[in-house]
């Protein structure tokens, strides 16, 4: 368990954040740019004094401003990976790697051979740092963090700096640091396909506060992130498991007591799967639906209609142990007599359903 | 008459190059904890009275150099606040000295010295210092690690840009500690000498083609030591 409560008076505005995040897992900070989340994980790091605050980590207190505790970063063993990379110039990547490897302490969860393994460094040992490319500057400082045999991570927009293809590149990695190490994770973003793609739980931020936590899936239903992705990528991200593929060729997936169909996938039965049902591809009916294309039909309750914007409404599925959320026209609110407890059925294109394979860390089962 | 015949010093021309060498030595080394300091403060400390310091550091740039050779005899000579108090307290003299050669020298090299060090300690990332502690790097480690290896290379520049420079300098010199021979007479004021007596024309050719040699090599040293910094910080090359 990750525990924060810090404020800091910064000079744009005021730092006031109260969150718990469990570990290990891979917990996202996200937000607009400038809403406080690296002054956090630096708080988190040591690298930023709060002026008030307590800060605690698997039960050791890191910093405890009423009892005058304040570990140095340098004493705290969490790992940090820069939005600017930050790579020793005058090291090649190997020198890199062994100045963390050196001071790190004396257990390794996770070796050298591992970790150039992992981030496929091999080619790159003996390279200088100004002669890569910006992805593997990038898997670079992430291996480099790793060595240093940290109880945390803490990644600060390591995509950021990067062109969308080079991300595409990147996100692979992180996403099989999450699966194949039990290092918790604080990833900082405000892509939300990052955070969909990597994160386990989400603590939302705005203005120096932070707004909500919780699961992927909780999250992914609060009112509140409307405002910061936009109403297009609101929709319920639920976390399922494959149970095979039908006669057709499309995956058919677990979630809650219902099933999904999803656009054939190479998964195992079994393989956790977490799949984003946009609110906008979501189409409700009151009624089973017959002689239709659509793939996927769940039957569920409507448990919450709330206005969306002048025109929709956004209305909560409850269908069996998951929610989903559909937009739908006031007009069609009106005209299907939608209210909370009726029976609807939701319907959706197995075409506009991309899941994502989501292989948890052995621990994590535990 | 041959090259290398005609490149030949005399034995008091061999004093001279040997003085100015000994001069520009003892200017470098004794300045460079002062370039160091304010070569660290200038690029790393914001206080007041930073921006009057930088002027100071760089006044004798547009000062004439007689005018600084004459301050300092005005406060180093025999009869002056500073030259009397080394006299009564360490029995010690600068004017009409070697040594006095040496500070009138190092007055006239320090802004360029600073300069030089300045700049390599500005493009120090201070972000990198962060990246070590969380990687466990305290502050003596993050030193001599970090910091050392990445500045040294603008502090050698800097001694050899200094130094190079020391071994031309000729009018702060000549104003505080004379032309004296063996003492004073350093590459420059001898080379002045040559051209004030008759016949002396091949010996100030010799001595000046000799400083543009010395000046050459020191420059080319430099720029090397520069682009060696620049590779290491991943620059690329300067243009």
């Amino acid at each position: 368990m990750l525990r924060v409560a810090v404020r800091k008076r910064l000079s744009t505005f005021e730092l006031d954040v109260d969150f718990e995040l469990p570990t290990p897992g891979v917990a996202a900070l996200f937000g607009p740019s400038g809403c406080g989340k690296t002054s956090t994980i630096n708080a988190i790091a040591g690298l930023l004094e709060p002026d008030t605050g307590r800060i605690e980590l698997d039960g050791e207190v890191l910093l405890d401003r009423v009892r005058g505790v304040s570990l140095p970063s340098e004493q705290r063993r969490i790992g940090y990976v820069f939005q600017d990379v930050r790579l020793f110039p005058h090291l090649s990547v190997a020198g890199n790697l062994r100045y963390a490897l050196k001071r790190a302490p004396p257990t390794h969860f996770v070796s050298l051979a591992d970790v150039i393994a992992l981030l496929e460094l091999e080619s790159l040992l003996e390279r200088r740092t100004h002669h890569l490319s910006g992805g593997e500057r990038q898997r670079v400082a992430i291996a480099r963090a790793l060595l240093s045999q940290p109880r945390l991570l803490l990644l600060d927009e390591p995509l950021a700096s990067l062109d969308r293809e080079r991300r595409e590149e990147v996100l692979p990695y992180l996403e099989s640091l999450r699966d194949r190490l039990a290092v918790p994770m604080v990833y900082v973003s405000h892509q939300f396909d990052e955070v969909l793609r990597l994160a386990t739980h989400v603590v939302l931020m705005q203005a120096g506060r932070a707004l909500a936590e919780g699961s992927i899936g909780t999250i992914s239903l609060d009112r509140r992130l409307r405002t910061l992705i936009g109403p297009d990528a609101v929709g319920a991200v639920i976390d399922g498991s494959v149970i095979g593929n039908d006669p057709s060729g499309l995956t058919r997936v677990a979630v809650g007591r219902g099933e999904l169909k999803l656009a054939a996938a190479p998964w195992a039965p079994g393989a956790p799967v977490r799949v984003q049902l946009l609110a906008r591809d979501v189409i409700l009916a009151t009624r089973p639906a017959e002689q239709l294309s659509v793939r996927n039909q769940l039957a569920g309750t409507v448990s919450a209609i709330e206005p969306d914007d002048a025109y929709s409404d956004l209305v909560s599925i409850e269908v069996g142990g998951a929610t989903i959320l559909s937009r739908v026209t006031k007009a069609a609110t009106r005209e299907l007599g939608l209210v909370p407890g009726l029976s609807a059925w939701a319907l959706i294109k197995s075409a506009s359903l991309h899941g994502r394979s989501y292989q948890r860390a052995a621990c994590l089962n535990a | 008459m041959n090259a290398a015949a005609w490149l030949r010093l005399s034995p008091s021309e061999q004093d001279a190059l040997l003085l100015s060498l000994r001069v520009a030595s003892r200017s470098v080394l004794a300045s460079l904890p002062f370039a160091l300091a304010t070569g660290w403060l200038l690029a790393r400390r914001r206080f007041a009275g930073r921006i009057l310091l930088d002027a100071l550091v760089q006044l004798p740039l547009v000062l004439p150099p007689v005018a600084v050779g004459y301050g300092l005899l005005v406060l180093f000579g025999a009869r002056g606040p500073l030259g009397a108090w080394l006299d009564r307290v360490l029995h010690a003299h600068l004017a009409f000295t070697t040594n006095g050669a040496a500070l009138a020298t190092a007055a006239m090299t320090f802004p360029l010295f600073v300069r030089i060090i300045r700049v390599s300690m500005e493009q120090l990332d201070p972000g990198l210092a962060d990246v070590a502690r969380t990687l466990g790097a305290g502050a003596l480690d993050r030193f001599l690690t970090l910091t050392l290896p990445l500045v040294i290379p603008g502090v050698l520049a800097g001694m050899v840009t200094a130094f190079s420079a020391a071994l031309g300098e000729f009018g702060a010199v000549i104003t505080f500690v004379g032309n004296i021979p063996g003492i004073t007479r350093t590459l420059p004021l001898a080379l002045y000498t040559m051209l004030q007596a008759p016949g002396g024309e091949h010996a100030a050719a010799r001595l000046a083609t000799l400083s543009i040699l010395l000046g050459l090599a020191g420059l080319l040293l430099s720029e090397w030591l520069a682009r060696r910094l620049w590779h290491m910080l991943g620059r690329g090359t300067p243009a």
